[in-house]
């Protein structure tokens, strides 16, 4: 079991030596008296692990069912983003983007959209900045259903939840379908506005969606929020304290649940979100519960921001006329654009030397960002818990490896 | 009461079993093969060349100008510009695209040919359901595969097909036209 001198080995150190065990160990708690002692086992967890959300694999050593140490390997869907956001033109890379995090590729095509238009100066219209947050809330809304269908899918609540989320994210991947013409790879931004404008009766769709969301969340947390058995699998489980999550670097509702204030859409107040009127619900214990209870809360601002986006939507032009999409060679320069995704804060950073490809592109990601306190949160439990914290974390490997 | 949220949750499951019998949005799947539903007008899968009158040959609308080629984003276009003219339908000596060469396996289905195209000659298809047995070669579309009729187009992009006709007239109208005009759809069979 043991390799020496493996550098990739989450076991290190001599073994001679009992590790201690420490109060939080819930082993002890559960009253487990047999238990192996002073002998890690080294296990591979992933990359064909059903719950690890795509290709991601964990070096794990347990001290029975116990983590002791937990190293993290990325890098199994490397499709080299970066150096081919380099290679292409600047619109040739707005579709890569919808490939990133596969789930919501609106408010990646927005962040790309906005540092673009950031390098570039380039107004957009007011009605394409409306369409753009109704977008990425309608995104927000079916990432975080989905999220908790998988999360609760981890738990072993097999199916049921995950296909009433999947019931209305099918919904809401219509309305992108009949905007954008594709479910998931929707490619819709540009930079200087949106693609096309709405399709007739769009927007009477879109608003019965809306108004029919709150029936599918009060259901779902009369599913969830009070059994007994998530409760016990979800409260004290995988605790971060906000400290070490603003020193991580960690942004979204993982960042939230600690009860850290931070919200890109009130902090940067950038596209028109200074114009609505909505709360950012924060957590309290920074545990997989307040994370889960997050997305919850976050749903139901979207649906309020919804409501008035689509109140207030002008009409007018979608594009900004003097933006021409080819042969685009913004000004030698850098920008950052950032919005707050789904994930968390998600980012695009560009350096152009005034040709037509960027000189440097670089994401980002907020589920890699996020993932890197996976050890801190994972260690001194079950193995069982570990597949339910990365769920509550929220990545999508697509990001994750870029 | 232990136990309380584990039963309101499985009166959840039960209102959503009875209620997929009775209410339409609690039971949206459709069976596949035999049942489908109606795509969107603005579906896109891969993209086709159009041509007009009933000639794939003379009323290809491509003029082998290579945008797309360029622009494609993962390259997957494949054009060789012909050495001499030819006639198109109205007579107009134009280029045409000795090779047109779409590998629809490497094609992303990002629409950006559509969009850079300035002859409004290259479209987006709505066939999905493309599988074939062979491994190779066999998704690399020539150009008599990607050629289909404006008749085709107005009946997959009725809106869109509609405002491209209006657009190409007006520049037909105009002193300088990008191509020349071109017979309504419904004159063609």
């Amino acid at each position: 079991m043991m390799s020496s001198g493996a550098e990739r080995s989450a076991v290190e150190g001599p073994r001679s030596t009992a590790l201690p065990v420490t109060p939080r160990d819930p082993s002890t708690a559960l009253g487990m008296t047999a238990r192996l002692e002073g002998e890690l086992m080294e296990i591979s967890m992933g990359p064909q692990h059903p719950s690890t959300h795509g290709v991601f694999r964990m070096n794990v050593a347990l001290e029975g069912e116990v983590v002791r140490k937990l190293k993290p390997v990325f890098g199994y869907l490397h499709r080299n983003h970066e150096k081919i956001g380099e290679n292409t033109s600047y619109l040739g890379s707005m579709p890569y983007t919808d490939r990133l995090d596969y789930f919501c590729s609106m408010t990646n095509n927005w962040a790309y959209a906005l540092s673009v238009e950031k390098l570039a100066a380039i107004e957009v219209p007011e009605r394409a900045e409306y369409l753009r947050v109704i977008l990425a809330e309608l995104t927000r809304l079916q990432n975080h259903a989905s999220l908790l269908g998988f999360l609760l899918s981890d738990m072993g609540a097999w199916g049921t939840p995950l296909m009433y989320a999947f019931r209305e994210r099918e919904i809401i991947l219509d309305l992108f379908e009949s905007l954008s013409g594709s479910r998931m790879m929707c490619d819709y931004m540009r930079f200087g506005g949106c693609r096309c404008d709405l399709p007739p009766g769009w927007m009477e769709r879109a608003r019965k969606v809306v108004d029919a969301f709150p029936r599918f969340l009060d259901e779902f947390e009369r599913l969830i929020v009070s059994n007994e058995i998530l409760i016990a699998r979800t409260q004290n489980v995988g605790r971060i304290s906000g400290e070490l999550a603003i020193n991580a670097g960690i942004t979204g509702p993982m960042l939230r649940a600690c009860g850290v204030n931070y919200d890109l859409r009130k902090v940067d107040g950038y596209g028109f979100y200074p114009r609505f009127k909505f709360r950012v619900p924060l957590g309290d214990h920074g545990d997989c519960y307040d994370r889960l209870m997050m997305r919850v809360l976050e749903m139901r601002e979207s649906i309020a921001i919804l409501k008035q986006a689509m109140e207030q939507l002008p009409a007018g032009p979608i594009m900004n006329p003097k933006v021409k999409i080819r042969a685009f060679k913004p000004p030698a320069g850098e920008a950052y654009g950032r919005i707050e995704g789904p994930k968390g804060e998600l980012g695009f950073y560009l350096i152009s030397d005034g040709g037509p490809n960027p000189y440097r592109y670089r994401v980002r990601p907020p589920s890699f960002i996020n993932l890197t306190v996976l050890e801190d949160l994972c260690l001194g439990h079950t193995v069982a818990d570990v597949m339910v914290i990365l769920g509550s974390i929220d990545i999508v490997m697509g990001e994750v490896d870029r | 009461m232990i136990g309380s949220g584990v039963l309101n949750g499985m009166a959840v499951t039960l209102r959503n079993f009875i209620g997929s019998y009775f209410e339409k949005d609690r039971l949206i799947t459709v069976q596949y093969p035999e049942e489908r539903e109606a795509l969107p007008e603005n579906y896109r899968n891969f993209p086709f060349l159009v041509y007009d009158t009933d000639d794939a040959e003379a009323g290809l609308r491509c003029v082998a100008c290579k945008i797309c080629e360029k622009e494609c984003p993962p390259q997957c276009i494949l054009i060789v510009k012909s050495e001499d003219k030819k006639p198109d339908y109205m007579g107009k000596q134009q280029f045409y695209p000795q090779v047109f060469d779409i590998d629809i396996s490497v094609c992303m289905s990002c629409q950006i040919c559509v969009e850079v195209c300035p002859f409004e000659a290259i479209k987006m298809d709505k066939v999905f359901e493309l599988s074939r047995r062979e491994r190779f070669d066999a998704l690399l579309m020539r150009k008599d595969e990607l050629a289909k009729s404006n008749t085709y187009y107005h009946a997959i992009h009725p809106l869109e097909a509609a405002e491209v006709d209006a657009n190409l007239a007006a520049a037909a109208a105009k002193k300088k036209p990008a191509i020349e005009p071109r017979p309504t759809p419904n004159a063609t069979t």
